[in-house]
């Protein structure tokens, strides 16, 4: 019954511009309706996978190619991009970047466009198409006017238009706040259903993944397959953990308690696990054992009051808000796609001019104050380091913001090597920029924030599309430099990242704050939840198993997980 | 910062908004060539009041317009003084005739030729002018290209422009943010620095600014071909609409003007110009 | 390697270079030595973009950058001086067949050789003699003004030109030597 629909055999693919194949004799089969997730570290190949299905490789990126690769019975080298968009549809991860028409409707009609379907026949398959992923209200909206959520309903709307067989999702998270991130999983699945296709998902947020069901996960590490189970076979392994992937709360909630976990206990979906009366209880005392509030006694640094701001005069985005950061802290900015973060975080350090309201740093108003004097006192990291970059060289790109306030070169030197050693770049002082990935990127960036020694640093997503080993890098790096006395301040949509770092959190709400206190409050509420696009973690469904208080058991986790990590340093 | 609005697309229900984009840029192209081929002060005086007139049935409001008139008054006296700086005698080679009304000094007469012939000229722009203005306030932006493509422009050039319509505010965006983030580090490139730090300055904010956009073009190359663009010698679409009678009488009307001002430049006064003066 | 002229990059890559040339004319001010003029950097885009991409894709971002420029402002478009802009396009674009940019060479002789006798063409010939066609300009005035575009125009664009060409070859060969890991 089972018939494959791709198969690599002994596949081998390198880049052009490499020395080494970037996939190594890959033998892997999916079949006909298969649901597949496809997991593995950054740059470990998966991109490469998807591109050799949709055809982008051979025929954009050249390379050498061995073995064999069929789709539906025939080589795809044989093939085209045209052919093979007919079959393989791919919804790419910048939501922006493939929404190429000026309005929803016409990116949606895009591939009908490009096939020369007639005007009457294309409006009926764009409203049909729009129906299926709940769009249809929105089709004279111009992207502009779209959440990050919505965009990715167009993009799969115009990938299912053309009635494709396979369909291939690049990081369909990344960005998407929580309760987005569910609805579009949810959405994968449902369509999924109604259409038969077979789905593959490249994905890091393994949990918010296995929300719905998926066939087998494969793992992918330096261009092999090293694995590939169905979930719960794997789960009860280690192999992800060597991997570097990170895997789910609940998982490591119990692994915390000494729980062995095996197969049978279905470990791949938080309300199938079973577990037995003893594991029960050994978790709870676990729980109990780590069952203290931490307190914390900071004093205040800035503050926030009744702030309010607008973009364009009528939409209010920031609406009286009030708040504050103490000295010293890890404070998380929370809130769904849209709510106003990053807006704020751009008042805060004056790209954004506050309609009313006023800024206290340390007593004072900083409303005065040039871009550049707050940006001594006030620095941000964006969250495109590509954006921030500017010189070539990796020494100069960290001296730049000391040069330009004129302080005399002996002293540049000295801070910059000091910033350098913190964020682990400084045998790499005389490289230029260029040579760096991603993630080496991102932390030049902060050494050129950090070298300011600005009295708070914020961050607009510093971990968004890392692996989970660099996530833990940048953020164990962050995490010391707090430690430090440094006072840091994230925007992110990653809850683990707050339950696990962060003291604080704020949560904003349609430009409004709506919760401000301990993290492990925030996900145990509905209210919260259900308000702020979040989503409760797993750990929650979990105490409730185990007949415990959630925000008790969240604290628990977060106090055994930071003393774990404490330790291992 | 505010996002500029590339087209200054007006969103209303007229006779002109109902219009199909293909019969407004025919429209308008014929009545731009037509007050590009003549000089005729009569007949130009007629386009404008005639453009005036669908300005009016289309409900524009003028007072969006204040700045880009205002900018305008100022070109043309600018031009008009430059103009009679350049060449105070062409009116007297164009019209053949003389009359003088005041003298600076030797070599630069003020004559009646000279005042006419630069009334004709601003009279000119001033007819061709509110063309531009009317074609963009009441086309829909994602019906440009269709349009373009309708008069025969290959469809990869009018890609060209409904894609650089689709990503200008996010490139913008990008600028906005890459130029704060060298603020707040301290680059200056208001006046107060040297012209070479001021170049250098704009430049180091240009280099992130390519090269962000150099990454997007090969994403959005790549979401492309995989939605088969380019696959074959024509395409549809979706943002066209058909053409009714209202279009086809809007056209055959500017058809006929373009043809009327042809004739009169041909075979009625034979030239450029009227000439009142012989 | 074949060097495609229509691909659909070439597309993408006019279509955005044209909207970054609109940003940089509108948001990029550096004024010059001279009173109340601005050194357009804008000019700097459709040199290394046309070296980078091809003659059609200089022509378009020239011709579509300076038409939607004219669009924004709102006073119809200059026809005259929108194609000469395409002409300057056109010839940095040649610079395309003798300069593998893509691959880290570094502009040589013929790069400033196409884009000279490119904005001589554009300012000096293409834009008066339309003007005059066109708009019954007398003639001096237009070759002066021509004249002045030239000068300007010449170089702003080979001065930011070079400069962002140069700036994308070393990062192009540093990249590939490095690739190894
Ligand atoms: N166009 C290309 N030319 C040369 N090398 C490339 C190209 N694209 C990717 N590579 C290389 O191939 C390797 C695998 O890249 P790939 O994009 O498949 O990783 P990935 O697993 O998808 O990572 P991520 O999780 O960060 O998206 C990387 O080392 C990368 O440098
Ligand atoms: N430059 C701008 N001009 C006009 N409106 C803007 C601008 N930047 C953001 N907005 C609007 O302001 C609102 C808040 O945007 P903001 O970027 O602060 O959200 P966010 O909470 O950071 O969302 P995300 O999680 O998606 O990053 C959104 O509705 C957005 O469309
Ligand atoms: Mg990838
Ligand atoms: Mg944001």
């Amino acid at each position: 019954m089972k018939e494959p629909i791709i198969e690599f055999k002994d596949f081998t693919f390198r880049y052009e511009a490499q020395k080494q194949p970037t996939l190594k004799h890959i033998d892997l089969t999916i079949n006909k309706g298969e649901k597949v997730l496809i997991v593995g570290l950054s740059g470990s190949g998966k991109s490469t996978i998807g591109n050799c299905l949709n055809g982008l490789i051979p025929f954009v990126y050249g390379g050498d190619m061995s073995g064999s690769l069929k789709i539906k019975g025939r080589e795809t080298r044989e093939l085209s991009i045209p052919e093979l968009s007919k079959t393989v549809g791919t919804v790419l991860q910048d939501a922006d970047g493939q929404f190429v028409g000026l309005n929803v409707g016409e990116d949606i009609a895009f591939s009908l466009e490009n096939d020369n379907v007639e005007l009457s026949a294309m409006k009926k398959a764009v409203t049909k198409m729009a129906k299926l992923v709940d769009m249809e209200a929105y089709l004279e909206q111009s992207p502009l006017e779209l959440s990050g959520g919505q965009k990715q309903r167009v993009a799969l709307a115009g990938v299912l238009v053309d009635d494709v067989d396979i369909l291939l999702f690049d990081e369909p998270l990344a960005n998407l706040d929580p309760a987005t991130g569910k609805t579009a999983i949810d959405l994968i699945d449902q369509i999924q259903k109604t259409t038969g296709s077979t789905v593959i998902i490249i994905e890091h947020r393994l949990e918010d993944v296995l929300y719905r069901p998926v066939d087998r996960i494969i793992l992918i590490d330096e261009g092999r397959v090293v694995a590939d189970a169905a979930p719960d076979q794997l789960l009860a392994s280690d192999i992800l953990i060597q991997k570097g992937i990170r895997e789910p709360l609940y998982l490591s909630a119990c692994k915390f308690a000494g729980i062995n976990i095996k197969e049978q206990m279905h470990p791949s979906v938080i309300t199938a696990l079973q577990l037995s009366v003893s594991d029960k209880d050994r978790l709870r005392r676990w729980a109990i054992a780590h069952q203290v509030n931490p307190a914390l006694h900071l004093k205040e640094l800035l503050k926030g009051e009744k702030l309010h701001f607008s973009y364009d005069g009528k939409k209010t985005i920031i609406n009286d808000v009030t708040f504050m950061i103490k000295s010293g802290e890890m404070l998380a900015i929370i809130g769904k796609n849209g709510a106003g973060k990053s807006t704020l975080a751009k008042l805060l350090v004056g790209f954004e001019k506050e309609d009313q309201g006023d800024i206290l740093l340390g007593g004072r108003s900083i409303k005065e104050d040039s871009i550049f004097e707050r940006g001594q006192k006030i620095g941000i990291v964006l969250q495109n380091p590509n954006q921030m970059i500017c010189n070539t060289m990796i020494f100069d790109e960290v001296a730049y913001g000391l040069r330009n306030a004129k302080i005399d070169e002996k002293e540049v030197k000295e801070r910059v090597y000091e910033a350098l050693k913190i964020c682990g770049l400084y045998e790499f002082r005389n490289w230029p920029i260029s040579a760096l990935s991603y993630g080496q990127k991102k932390r030049v960036t902060i050494a050129s924030i950090l070298v300011m020694k600005p009295q708070i640093m914020i961050l607009d997503e510093p971990t968004a599309g890392q692996d989970y080993r660099h996530y833990t890098e940048i953020m164990d790096f962050l995490e010391k430099l707090n430690k430090g006395g440094q006072t840091i301040v994230m925007i992110t949509h990653d809850m683990h990242l707050m339950l696990e770092y962060c003291d604080r959190c704020l949560t904003l709400v349609d430009g409004q704050i709506y919760f401000e206190g301990m993290p492990s409050k925030v996900l145990v509420d509905e209210k919260i939840t259900l308000k702020a696009n979040l989503k409760k973690t797993s750990l929650y469904d979990l105490a409730l198993m185990i007949d415990m208080e959630p925000e008790a058991f969240t604290q628990s986790y977060i106090n055994a997980e930071r003393s774990m990590r404490h330790e291992t340093d | 910062m505010k996002q500029t609005k590339l087209f200054s697309y007006e969103d209303k229900d007229t006779i002109i908004h109902r219009l199909s984009g293909l019969t407004k840029l025919i429209c308008f192209l014929l009545l731009t060539f037509a007050a590009m081929f003549t000089y005729d002060i009569r007949v130009l005086a007629l386009l404008t009041l005639f453009s005036l007139f669908i300005a009016r049935i289309s409900q524009l409001s003028f007072r969006r317009y204040r700045i880009v008139i205002i900018y305008l008054v100022v070109f043309m006296l600018f031009n008009f003084i430059l103009n009679f700086i350049f060449a105070p005698n062409y009116g007297v080679e164009l019209f053949g005739t003389r009359h003088e009304l005041f003298t600076f000094t030797t070599g630069y007469v003020l004559t009646v030729e000279q005042l006419f012939y630069q009334l004709c000229k601003i009279v000119k722009y001033i007819s061709i002018m509110p063309l531009g203005l009317l074609f963009f306030a009441t086309i829909e932006p994602s019906e440009f290209a269709s349009s373009l493509n309708g008069i025969k422009v290959p469809y990869k050039a009018c890609t060209v422009f409904s894609l650089a319509l689709r990503y200008f505010p996010d490139i913008q965006r990008d600028y906005t943010n890459i130029s704060l983030a060298q603020q707040a580090r301290g680059v200056d490139t208001s006046k107060k620095a040297s012209l070479k730090n001021r170049i250098r300055n704009n430049a180091k904010i240009l280099l992130p600014l390519i090269f962000s956009t150099l990454d997007r073009v090969e994403l959005i190359t790549n979401a492309m071909e995989l939605r088969g663009y380019g696959k074959y010698k024509q395409r549809t679409w979706y943002s066209r609409r058909p053409l009714m009678r209202n279009d086809y009488l809007a056209i055959a009307l500017c058809v006929l003007i373009f043809i009327a001002v042809l004739v009169m430049r041909f075979a009625v006064t034979k030239s450029m110009f009227y000439n009142p003066f012989i | 390697m074949n060097k495609k002229i229509f691909s659909t990059k070439t597309i993408v890559a006019t279509a955005l270079g044209a909207a970054l040339f609109l940003v940089l004319f509108y948001f990029v001010k550096v004024p010059s030595p001279v009173p109340n003029t601005n050194i357009q950097l804008a000019y700097g885009i459709t040199t290394f973009f046309g070296a980078l991409f091809g003659p059609v894709a200089g022509f378009l971002i020239g011709f579509v950058g300076h038409a939607l420029n004219d669009f924004i402002a709102g006073y119809g478009i200059w026809w005259s001086w929108v194609i000469a802009s395409g002409v300057a396009g056109l010839f940095s674009g040649l610079a395309f067949f003798t300069t593998d940019l893509e691959h880290g060479q570094k502009p040589g002789a013929s790069y400033y050789l196409f884009n000279v006798i490119g904005q001589a063409l554009a300012w000096i010939v293409v834009a008066p003699i339309l003007d005059i066609l066109m708009f019954s300009e007398p003639a001096n005035t237009v070759f002066v003004q021509g004249a002045a575009a030239f000068i300007a125009n010449t170089i702003t664009a080979l001065v930011v030109g070079t400069v962002i060409c140069y700036a994308y070859a070393s990062t192009r060969s540093s990249k590939r030597s490095l690739d190894k890991e």
